[in-house]
């Protein structure tokens, strides 16, 4: 019985690729990394206020032009300043919040490992 | 009038009786053959004036009492009653005063229920927990009191922000804050423990119980939060990476790992500063997440009310409490020696060490994340965002390793361990990439990364459904727990890849139609309720199979405070949610329409639920 | 040695952490653009306000004059606010105002302007929202004081006596 209802989900899976990506899912992606001006917590996608609104029609149309996406949010970093992204890019400001996880977890990896060495001496 | 003051006085009271209890405590400290009554009873006294504070200011709100500040900031007469009482902690200062509730009943809890410890330590225990209650109160009593007057009494209140009268958010802070609390309780057994050196296998299965308890409440708490953002405040997200939303899953991440490393502290007696670490850095981080969120220090969707001086309080107590800690922990703590003890690579320990390795650092992902713009901004001027896109880029690749881990890892045997079945993990995980390569070999973007992902998810998901079989009752909890991440993981990546949107302008009697869909906005009619007034839209969408439902999303305008929400419909079923929601455009006569299908949705919650069985499993079951 | 310095070097990150934690509380959070930065005036063409004629940003925004570019809408509470001092400053004949009638219905903008009177040498049709954000505008009202077909000082939200002052100061 469990096996079955394991296979209908799976069934049901592979059937799902047939939806379609259309248009609008570029735009998407690029206001779901834009940061609202307005209601300041939300994206531009999220949000619903006439900021929103209108970011959401210029993308498109900048789309339509045949601006790439970095080329989009490059225009409104100069408008409204590096805040807008949602993707901080990695610069001056940004090396220690991008690169210190990493940083982090090598550390760590070195801790736990470090254990594994040291059994390994006292078998010997 | 007369229930402010009979609240605002028993919280004096119960500050003075935490000074009573302090003192009893040093006292009986000297002379510790037996716990002394009055501390005890004083406990008691000090939970039930504190009760009597908070049924008083529930009383104010019921009876919608504008001569207390906070009922008229954030009550009305026309707010339905069930609004009236969850209001009471649907602000500050209730919320602060729910808060302080569950702390001296915790404690009171714990002086009653604790066994065969040490007398020492449950005094030690109550004195550092004593300190949290009076910084708490001082709190209340200094800039968040409930109970302040207003004369003359306005005649009406200014009511609740709409989008907080939903019966999720109105159980979502007290089972959150039960977890909170919970790991203040941890945080001061530990620094108790510490203190006396009695940090050991004993002290470890008797805490156990207060770890599972409050990472239950805490799971469960963040999932409210997440359905009740789902249906009221975006467009179908469910997680928005917002510092608010992160503030709570830092303490979860942390209490995850204490969880692990505390099976093993109890087993074998090893990795006990580690336990001491983390048992004092989850409460530091539920103070430091109220810090954030209360002082207004970060901008988030969730607006709270904000005040510096709040927030300055707050500073200072997390302060006070980190710097004890950190002094009671170099001080006292002596157990260093006992880490070297022996680890063989291919053990319960190793592998719990690697999840410890991992939570880590997604614990220090979400921290980085929140807190670095505030550094930013402090040390350059400069300000950035940091959102979705970040924690995605960082986080999502280190889960491929952490899946499988925690695949492999239960199978493996305290001390020392062979693989056993080494060809069914082998068959398991051939089956879980043919399976994710069918599922995604129409799809376009970033196709390894999701295959990968989704072989992992799928490997975990099979291993641990073949554990209920094989191993049957040995591990349920555990079992569930990791069979509930599997699904967890599997349904939000389905939900990401395969959701599709529909976003388009209509006006009444227009029709939308592409391949896939039908929607044909029929009409629009009105309803008056008593505190808000609503226009409901009625559509009708058709998907590919032809099926034909109704979906009626509102408009909501709330006449106190005057304030627009937009009430999505959404219809669940076992495979797939489809969620619309409208939108007025300014100085336009069509409504903005967006629908979308999200596939799992409900599995995404049903996961979250069953991960917390797995922990309420392990916290009912007996030790052997 | 290690031993004994680990704890001072914990202590001393928790108040470095404290301190930066302690100036944040000073800080607002809520962000605004930077104010101060002078930057080229945007070129766009848009539909004029009376005639439905387009209009080219190059035509209107003279070098070496003064202009106050003004984003207004008739359903915006706060704009009604500022249009007396906006009707005021369109007295001083060193400078003019430009308006950009932002998402409105033309018949409200009319009566708006009827009723409040007009302070604009020329107003641009924004429809639906996009020309503000050529501007680096997220609202309304927001006004720019240009020269030189620059963009000297922006105000966020409605004037008030002390920005009309201000400009009087610059415009001098």
């Amino acid at each position: 019985m469990n096996i079955l209802k394991v296979f209908l989900i799976f069934f049901f899976l592979i059937h799902l690729n047939s939806v379609k990506a259309d248009d609008q899912d570029e735009r998407n992606q690029i206001t779901k990394n834009l940061r609202c001006l307005v209601c300041q917590g939300q994206s531009v996608y999220d949000s619903d206020s006439e900021f929103a609104n209108s970011l959401k029609i210029l993308v498109k149309q900048k789309l339509n032009e045949g601006l790439s996406e970095n080329q989009i949010y490059d225009y409104l970093k100069i408008k409204y300043g590096e805040w807008i992204l949602y993707d901080p890019e990695l610069n001056k400001n940004t090396y220690i919040l991008w690169l210190l996880p990493i940083l982090i977890f090598l550390i760590g990896g070195v801790i736990v490992f470090k254990n594994f060495f040291k059994k390994k001496k006292d078998q010997l | 009038m007369l229930y402010s003051t009979i609240g605002y006085y028993s919280l004096i009271l119960g500050l003075g009786v935490s000074l009573l209890i302090i003192f009893f405590s040093v006292k009986n400290f000297q002379n510790s053959k037996t716990i002394s009554v009055n501390i005890l009873s004083f406990t008691f006294l000090q939970f039930f004036l504190v009760v009597v504070s908070f049924l008083s200011l529930i009383i104010s709100f019921v009876l919608s009492d504008f001569s207390n500040e906070t009922v008229f900031n954030n009550s009305h007469t026309t707010k339905p009653f069930f609004y009236k009482i969850a209001g009471t902690w649907g602000n500050h200062e209730g919320s602060l005063l729910l808060w302080l509730l569950v702390l001296t009943l915790f404690i009171f809890i714990f002086i009653l229920k604790t066994k065969n410890q040490p007398i020492k330590y449950k005094l030690l225990t109550l004195i550092f927990q004593q300190i949290i209650i009076i910084g708490f109160f001082l709190f209340l009593i200094e800039t968040s009191n409930p109970f302040n007057y207003l004369f003359p009494i306005p005649v009406e209140g200014l009511g609740l922000n709409p989008i907080l009268q939903d019966p999720a958010l109105a159980i979502h802070p007290p089972i959150l804050y039960l977890g909170y609390v919970g790991s203040s309780i941890i945080f001061s057994s530990a620094l108790a423990a510490t203190s006396l050196n009695l940090v050991s296998k004993k002290w470890a299965s008797h805490i156990k119980k207060w770890i599972l308890a409050s990472w239950v409440f805490l799971t469960l708490g963040i999932l409210l939060g997440s359905i009740w953002a789902y249906y009221e405040l975006g467009w179908g997200g469910f997680w928005f990476w917002d510092p608010v939303e992160n503030v709570s899953l830092m303490p979860w991440l942390a209490l995850t790992t204490l969880l692990h490393c505390i099976l093993v502290l109890e087993r074998k007696s090893i990795l006990s500063s580690w336990v001491i670490i983390l048992s004092i850095a989850t409460f530091t981080l539920s103070m430091c997440g109220t810090f954030l969120v209360r002082s207004g220090i970060l901008n988030s969707v969730h607006t709270f009310a904000n005040d510096p001086e709040r927030g300055l309080f707050i500073l200072i107590f997390l302060f006070i409490l980190i710097f004890i800690s950190l002094f009671i922990f170099f001080f006292f703590n002596k157990n260093e020696e006992k880490i070297s003890h022996s680890f063989f690579w291919l053990s319960k320990e190793t592998s719990i060490l690697i999840n410890n390795w991992f939570m880590m650092y997604f614990l220090s992902v979400v921290l980085i994340g929140t807190v670095y713009p505030i550094f930013l901004d402090v040390i350059t001027s400069e300000k950035i965002s940091v959102g979705p896109p970040f924690y995605n880029k960082l986080l999502v690749p280190f889960l491929i390793p952490f899946l499988l881990m925690m695949a492999i890892g239960p199978r493996l045997k305290w001390i020392k361990s062979q693989l056993e079945d080494k060809i069914y993990l082998i068959i398991l995980l051939i089956i879980s990439i043919l399976l994710a390569y069918l599922i995604l070999k129409n799809f376009s973007q970033n196709i390894l990364i999701n295959t990968v992902l989704i072989s992992s998810a799928f490997y975990l998901f099979f291993i641990s459904l073949r554990d209920f079989f094989v191993d049957k009752l040995k591990n349920i909890s555990q079992n569930i727990a990791h069979f509930g991440f599997s699904i967890f993981i599997l349904s939000i990546l389905f939900n990401n890849l395969f959701s599709s949107e529909i976003i388009t302008n209509l006006k009444v009697g227009e029709t939308f139609e592409n391949s896939e869909t039908k929607i044909v906005f029929e009409s629009v009619n009105q309803k008056q309720e008593t505190n808000y007034k609503s226009i409901i839209a009625n559509f009708n969408i058709q998907n590919s199979n032809g099926e034909i439902d109704k979906f009626s999303p509102e408009l909501r305008i709330y006449n106190q405070p005057i304030i627009v929400t937009s009430e999505a419909d959404i219809k669940t079923t076992l495979m797939e949610d489809r969620f619309i929601v409208i939108n007025l455009v300014q100085n336009q006569n069509f409504f903005n329409v967006r629908y979308q299908v999200k596939p799992f949705m409900l599995w995404i919650w049903l996961s979250v639920i069953l991960i917390s069985i797995g922990g309420l499993l392990s916290f009912l079951k007996k030790r052997s | 040695m290690k031993k004994k310095l680990l704890p001072f070097f914990v202590i001393l990150i928790f108040g470095i952490i404290f301190i930066i934690f302690y100036k944040g509380l000073e800080d607002t959070n809520i962000y605004t653009p930077n104010l101060n930065v002078k930057k080229d005036i945007p070129i766009f063409n848009s539909k004029d306000f009376y005639s439905d004629k387009i209009l080219k940003s190059s035509d209107i925004f003279e070098s070496n004059k003064i202009y106050l570019f003004n984003i207004w809408s008739s359903w915006c509470v706060p704009c009604r606010q500022e249009h007396p001092l906006l009707m005021t400053l369109s007295l001083n004949d060193k400078i003019n105002i430009i308006g950009l009638n932002y998402k409105d219905n033309k018949k409200n903008a009319v009566n708006f302007l009827q009723e409040l009177g007009n302070p604009y040498k020329k107003i641009f049709i924004d429809v639906d929202g996009i020309k503000a954000i050529e501007w680096g505008a997220y609202g309304v009202p927001e006004s720019f004081l240009i020269y030189n077909n620059k963009i000297i000082k922006k105000y966020i939200g409605p004037l008030n006596q002390n920005s009309i002052s201000e400009i009087k100061q610059l415009i001098k």
